[in-house]
């Protein structure tokens, strides 16, 4: 499926330190990141990332903590400045707006929830949420009308004149991501959103985010360190390691196929039977006969299918046609957890 | 004589030359602007003054009642109020009222004039890492000079009276508000800056929408604190020709007036408690909502 672009994030270098713009070049002729911390006492934040993020899907950006997920996401809405390099959103590159442009663009068009919520603790929840609302200058009345409708959407009804101190973790999140929607931007930066969430709270909350998505179909680049979340909710996955995208694909390819170590090690312990689908594995020049599989289905419901069917292979349909078949034999070693590869041992961390 | 038995000291007759050249200095430069300086704080000077005036003559029962309604929004407690409603009867029986007005007049202009002085310099220095660096020294040598050090200087430009003790009670006691300011601004959460940021607000948005109500807390301690230094620099600043509690309090240690001396004292003492209690309340509730607001 081919789709337009909306944010295009393309050969950005970010380095922290004195001469930034002199490290580039030493960057570029391969140094390390601990090399130029060591030698130069300069910080390689985000090394030569060029990620092509698709209009009305989510696109995450995985890696370890330091591995610049939060400079990153930051230079979409240039919160902070690049070394070099280009950010391009419905074709126009953000790093050459002027103040107010750049003001108009934060206001319409890219708003942000933060890991740690980051919400007003002297406003109200309306407040909070309406806080967009009233810095573009939209008249009172209707900014917590507009609101209101965010608060009923995000299951905080009774709350409007709470204060944040006053909420769980949880509510005070969808204080966070009640007010980046209410400002009707159709791009959502979320920074670890739901990293310090407790784990149920948080499966809540990525829950209500595909819910919104369903109807909203915004452009969100998702930050997590968790891999269970990025593939939860990643359409595409992006990988960053020392500021470098490793990897980026589908979660499919990148369950199937990990670029390196640092990903293998990344993908070793998720429950891989709900990631795969039948059609990564299926063999599409037999057609057997046996329970119907649909394409899409992740290789733990089809298990199920056949073993209450209690039979060894499948036919796998696509629109109610048959394109080829799956066996248990190959669906259970897809699930099982690959075997480190001889020779693959450097270290990252 | 060998070198390391005397401190090596400059010739008798230079030293008073310079100390001359200084002196001259400064007598030229308060003759040639001195006038014109004092010109500037006319205004103050006016204000001061009617205000004093309105107090004075004011029906006592009247001033009680307003003293009593501030205490009452600053502190919500009946306590408060019931105390200070007695402080005043008793300062007043024992015949201290128009002094007390008097000091009264002082502290509130000067703690105003330090609140509209000292919170934009703060704000100006939480901008820049430069002008703290600049101005935390100044501040450091205003609050640990001895304060008769600068009244001379302040004397000779602007001779005795109203307005140099203003100034004087002002330099002691402004450094408070100036340094919680700046470090309420810079203690302000980096990630809810951040967020209003993030949504386009502009400077004064967040200046005004974020900054300073986050910061007001401590821009409340400082101010607090800037009142009792005020109420501390009163007996000083009589010695300068500011009328109120100061003044029978050093005629009474020039004359060994005990009782004299220690009313007094304890007038000065009742304000600051009075003030004090009512300030901090005040600064307490302001924190109420903003408890436990950052974490998770
Ligand atoms: N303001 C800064 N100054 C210097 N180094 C920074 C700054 N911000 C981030 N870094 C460094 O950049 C790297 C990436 O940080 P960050 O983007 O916060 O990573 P992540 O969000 O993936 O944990 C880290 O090594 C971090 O120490
Ligand atoms: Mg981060």
């Amino acid at each position: 499926m081919v789709s337009e672009t909306k944010v295009a994030i393309k050969n950005l270098y970010k380095i922290f330190g004195k001469d930034p713009a002199g490290m580039i070049n030493h960057v570029q002729n391969g140094i390390s990141k601990k090399e130029l911390l060591e030698k130069y006492g300069s910080v390689l934040a985000l090394n030569d990332v060029n990620i092509d993020i698709p209009a009305r899907g989510i696109q995450v950006i995985m890696g370890l903590s330091g591995s610049g997920k939060s400079t990153l996401i930051r230079h979409v809405n240039r919160l902070i400045e690049p070394t070099s390099g280009e950010i391009i959103v419905d074709g126009q590159n953000v790093l050459g707006m002027s103040k107010t442009e750049l003001r108009e663009f934060r206001r319409h068009t890219a708003s942000m929830v933060f890991q740690r919520f980051a919400l007003l603790p002297h406003h109200t929840i309306v407040d909070n949420v309406s806080y967009g609302l009233t810095v573009q200058k939209v008249p009172k009345q209707e900014a917590a009308e507009r609101s209101q409708q965010w608060i009923d959407r995000v299951g905080l009804t009774g709350y409007e004149k709470h204060f944040p101190s006053q909420l769980s973790g949880g509510m005070q999140q969808r204080v966070g991501l009640a007010r980046a929607l209410a400002t009707d931007a159709e791009i959502l930066l979320m920074d670890e959103a739901f990293s310090a969430l407790d784990p149920l709270i948080r499966t809540d909350m990525q829950d209500v985010l595909l819910g919104l998505q369903e109807e909203l179909h915004k452009t969100i680049l998702f930050i997590t360190h968790d891999l269970d979340e990025a593939l939860r909710i990643g359409e595409n996955i992006a990988i960053l390691r020392d500021g470098f995208v490793v990897q980026k694909g589908t979660p499919q390819e990148i369950v199937l196929n990990p670029a390196d170590k640092y990903v293998t090690d990344f993908i070793k312990d998720i429950n891989r039977g709900r990631v795969l689908r039948v059609s990564s594995i299926m063999d599409s020049k037999k057609l057997k006969n046996g329970p119907e599989i649909e394409r899409n289905m992740v290789l733990e419901d089809a298990l199920q299918i056949l073993s209450k069917a209690g039979v060894f292979e499948a036919t796998v349909t696509e629109g109610g046609k048959s394109i080829g078949s799956v066996e248990l034999g190959k669906m259970t070693t897809a699930i099982a957890r690959p075997r480190e590869k001889a020779g693959q041992s450097d270290t990252y961390r | 004589m060998s070198w390391y038995e005397n401190i090596p000291t400059m010739e008798r007759q230079e030293l008073r030359d310079l100390k001359k050249f200084i002196d001259i200095s400064f007598k030229d430069f308060s003759r040639t602007y001195g006038d014109g300086i004092e010109t500037f704080f006319d205004p103050l000077l006016y204000f001061l003054v009617w205000f004093e005036k309105l107090l004075i003559n004011a029906p006592w029962p009247l001033i009680i009642l307003v003293i009593a309604i501030l205490a009452w929004i600053g502190s919500r407690s009946w306590l408060v109020v019931a105390g200070t409603i007695c402080s005043f009867l008793v300062i007043g029986y024992f015949g201290m009222w128009k002094d007390t007005m008097s000091t009264l007049a002082i502290i509130s202009v000067s703690t105003l004039l330090c609140i509209s002085v000292g919170i934009p310099i703060g704000i100006l220095m939480s901008r820049s890492d430069r002008l703290q660096s600049m101005v935390t020294p100044v501040l450091d040598v205003m609050q640990t000079i001895p304060s008769f050090v600068y009244l001379i200087p302040v004397v000779m430009l602007l001779g005795i009276g109203k307005v140099p003790g203003l100034i004087a009670v002002c330099i002691y006691a402004i450094p408070p508000i100036v340094r919680l300011t700046n470090l309420g601004i810079r203690l302000v959460d980096k990630e809810v800056l951040e967020a209003a940021e993030s949504f386009g607000a502009s400077y004064n948005q967040k200046l005004f929408g974020v900054q300073i109500p986050l910061a007001l807390p401590n821009i409340f301690a400082g101010v607090n604190q800037t009142i009792m230094m005020a109420l501390a620099m009163v007996v000083i600043a009589s010695m300068i020709g500011v009328k109120g509690l100061g003044v029978p309090v050093l005629r009474a240690v020039s004359n060994q007036y005990l009782a004299l001396g220690l009313l007094n004292g304890l007038a000065i003492v009742a304000l600051a408690i009075i003030f004090d209690r009512i300030s901090q309340s005040f600064g307490k509730r302001l924190q109420k909502h903003l408890e436990s607001a950052h974490g998770v």
